[in-house]
């Protein structure tokens, strides 16, 4: 795809800012520890207005999906009722730019843990 | 000269290079990256692969001298010319053309005299590549794969000839598993295509696992295919394994189409593989690439060679495999005359215009490097010329054959390294900035650190502009000193510059094929002059 | 209410009593993001899907908060656990105020 539009690599102060807003506001401010949870994500994104993505994190009572350096980082909350048989979830998600996707599980004993993967999205074309 | 030439054939026979059987009795044969090359040619090897990360200085990340010195080949010796390009026109003339699917099916035949069990499994990149494969949407290979008794096939470029063709190929033409692990439909996200099969031969279960080229949505046109997904997908391979395992399979194959340094990676990260048949780099190895207890093969591309791998099999596991990369010498090898019959078959209806002489070449056109060979700059010419452009960009397609110096373009050598399904040639602007950018973007899908994001294809070739590149930097840091090669002048940012260029991925591209554009261009010229490019440095 | 706003869900027919059954949920819906322009320059106004629920004979499976940032098509895939007989009821909430039902019943053998 010659001829689209530039990638910026480098996450703004502000996005940084709002990302670290969101957090605080799932997790009121609480230690987030990072074993238990896993967010499954393309390596480089097919297409970045469709990123199938799966959190998994067991026990938790909710799972978060943020994505900084999209307009907004918000992208998705994942609340298990009694009836889920496991805490893991897919969606698809859009991408604005090649960006960390972050992914915070709130714990039924109260406890956060985060996990982040990297996803690139990239211009295309020109294979072999 | 012809009387070395004679010596130098009559050092070798068939039976030499076909060679006898190993300790074990399970036997796989491997071609892939055929691309549509149905009868001998010339393709020199790259002068240029640049490893990175882990992968630098390491096998397929040798070339001349190097790559001489990791396997012991003489300098000028009958192997150095089918696996390196120093003096590929002088050992060419020595060692004769390379490939063509009769010779092949003679080394399958041999084979299976004397193992009736052999799987003859293809990595893909099959159905496309030549003037008869574009007219007769891919048929023209299924049917020459059929007959060469095609147990499997994994694909990538089989897709760019649209999911509808696909689809009726596998479901009504093909005859033998179309395997990809790791293709998925986009809606419910279930799988596409079966990810293995089981075969029982010699006495043992062996499962061949297909991997698809991970990249297809990125790298070449989604709309093509638009409700299928690809992807590593790592994890499913895990699983299918161990679904095969648990089957009672004694040996896995993974026949793949990731590309070498993926392939590495995944025989590290994926337990359980016995042996990967790897494709899509397009790298000939003369010696198993071992990583833990998985084996990895390359055997190639464009039919210069046939692996044969013979795997010793005891207490329901692999002991230990020997392999032998056949290179398919075409004076050397005798015809296998059905194969020849049925390949003359398939290039009748086209033969006169393929042999339609275009101009001549005083120099040798090739392609194959990280950055440009000859033939790119003469499609780049092409671009800059008949496209009136200022700046031209053509893939880092690793396909095509080469012409000789002194030889005949002819339209089919045209096709050889053009014929695909998306070849307008369109005229645009971009500024320097999306420029820099557009470079920056497949330059990292290339020498990304993380062989995961690497897409294996080769760095966009690039007419009327040079730069210099630190190929081990960050995405962003790796070009600069971009200048207009017209003028001398810095590459400015803001200032729209006109470029021409073919294969983009975006639907509804417009413009002539580019086959036109580079025939006219040749007819114009009448003798075309290759002179090494020295407009793209290589730095760090 | 948005035009052609179909939901479609995969739920498998049967199951045994305590299984665990995978779902998948989808709805065509543009998720106009509130953040792309017209052709005018003008801004496009947000409309999305903005909640989907799962409940299984009155009990919650799980309760979806969706942002703009979830594709065109919103797709939820899910494990559920099945007690006994009975059926599913999918709800996906709409910016517009529409409510899209879909309900799937599974027998337990
Ligand atoms: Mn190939
Ligand atoms: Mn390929």
């Amino acid at each position: 795809a010659l001829g689209a539009t530039a990638a910026a690599l480098v996450l703004p102060q502000a996005a940084r800012a709002a990302i670290d807003e969101a957090v605080a506001a799932f997790t009121g401010g609480a230690e987030i520890g990072s074993e238990g949870i896993t967010l499954t994500a393309p390596e480089i994104a097919e297409n970045g207005n469709t990123v199938p993505i799966e959190v998994d994190a067991p026990g938790a009572v909710s799972i978060i999906v943020l994505a900084g350096g999209n307009p907004s980082p918000g992208v998705v909350t994942f609340n298990f009722g009694p009836l889920a048989a496991e805490q893991r979830a897919s969606t698809r998600i859009r991408l604005a730019t090649t960006q960390d996707v972050h992914a915070i599980a709130k714990l039924a004993d109260g406890r956060f843990v985060q996990t982040s993967s990297e996803v690139k999205v990239t211009i295309g074309g020109c294979g072999g | 000269g012809s009387w070395s030439r004679l010596a130098a054939q009559q050092r070798l026979t068939q039976s030499d290079l076909i060679g006898t059987s190993g300790p074990g009795t399970l036997t796989v044969i491997h071609v892939t990256d055929i691309h549509a090359q149905t009868v001998p040619l010339w393709f020199r090897e790259p002068e240029v692969n640049l490893g990175v990360g882990d992968a630098v200085g390491r096998p397929p990340h040798l070339t001349g001298a190097a790559f001489r010195a990791e396997f012991g080949i003489e300098k000028g010796s009958a192997l150095d010319y089918a696996l390196t390009y120093e003096d590929f026109v002088a050992l060419g003339r020595t060692y004769g053309r390379m490939g063509g699917l009769d010779r092949i099916a003679t080394v399958v035949k041999a084979i299976r005299a004397e193992r009736p069990d052999a799987l003859l499994l293809d990595g893909g990149d099959t159905w496309q590549g030549s003037l008869p494969a574009l007219k007769t949407q891919g048929a023209d290979m299924v049917k020459l794969f059929r007959a060469l008794g095609t147990n499997a096939m994994t694909s990538h470029f089989e897709f760019t000839l649209g999911i509808d063709r696909v689809t009726e190929i596998v479901e009504n033409e093909l005859g033998f598993p179309f395997l990809a692990a790791n293709a998925y439909d986009t809606t419910w996200d279930e799988p596409a295509y079966p990810a293995f099969e089981l075969f029982e031969r010699a006495g043992t279960k062996v499962a061949v696992i297909g991997q698809a080229f991970p990249y297809l949505p990125i790298a070449n046109p989604k709309w093509l295919f638009p409700d299928l997904s690809f992807g590593i997908r790592k994890d499913r391979l895990a699983s299918v394994v161990d679904e095969v395992r648990a089957g009672g399979a004694e040996v896995v194959i993974l026949l793949s189409h990731n590309g070498f340094d993926v392939d590495r990676k995944i025989a590290a990260d994926v337990p359980g593989i016995d042996v990967i048949l790897t494709g899509h780099t397009h790298d000939a190895i003369p010696e198993p690439v071992q990583v833990g207890q998985t084996f990895l093969i390359a055997s190639g591309s464009h039919g210069k060679f046939v692996s044969r791998v013979d795997i010793d099999v005891d207490g329901g596991a692999m002991k230990g495999l020997t392999h032998r990369l056949i290179p398919i010498f075409s004076d050397v090898i005798a015809p296998d005359p059905e194969m020849a019959a049925l390949v003359e078959e398939t290039r009748a209806p086209f033969k006169a215009e393929m042999s339609e002489v275009l101009g001549k070449a005083d120099g040798l056109l090739y392609r194959r490097g990280n950055f440009n060979g000859t033939w790119d700059d003469l499609i780049c010419d092409a671009l800059l010329t008949e496209r009136d452009a200022e700046i031209a960009l053509s893939p880092g397609f690793r396909w095509g054959s080469s012409v000789m110096p002194g030889e005949d373009i002819t339209r089919e050598h045209v096709f050889n390294a053009t014929a695909m399904s998306y070849p307008q040639a369109y005229r645009t602007e971009m500024t320097g900035e999306t420029l820099k950018t557009v470079l920056e973007d497949v330059a990292d899908n290339l020498f990304n650190q993380d062989p995961y994001y690497q897409q294996g294809g080769d760095m966009v070739r690039v007419g009327g502009m040079g730069y210099r590149i630190d190929i081990h930097a960050k995405i962003g840091a790796r070009l600069s000193d971009m200048t207009l090669l017209s003028t001398g002048e810095a590459i400015d940012p803001t200032r729209s510059y006109v470029v021409a260029g073919w294969a983009s991925v975006n639907e509804g591209t417009e413009g002539p094929p580019i086959w036109d554009v580079v025939e006219a261009h040749i007819r114009n010229k009448g003798t075309v002059s290759p002179s090494p490019n020295t407009s793209v440095v290589v730095a760090g | 209410m948005a035009e052609n706003v179909t939901p479609r869900v995969r739920v498998p027919k049967t199951a045994k009593a305590g299984e665990a059954v995978t779902i998948k949920s989808l709805i065509s819906h543009t998720m106009e993001s509130g953040q792309r322009r017209d052709k005018d320059g003008n801004l496009v106004p947000r409309s999305i899907i903005n909640r989907f629920t799962a409940d299984f004979n009155g009990t919650n499976v799980i309760d979806v908060t969706i942002e703009p940032a979830v594709s065109t098509n919103p797709y939820f895939e899910f494990q559920a656990t099945v007690p006994e007989s009975g059926a599913f009821a999918f709800t996906w909430y709409d910016d517009d105020g529409s409510v899209y039902k879909e309900n799937v019943e599974i027998t337990v053998a």
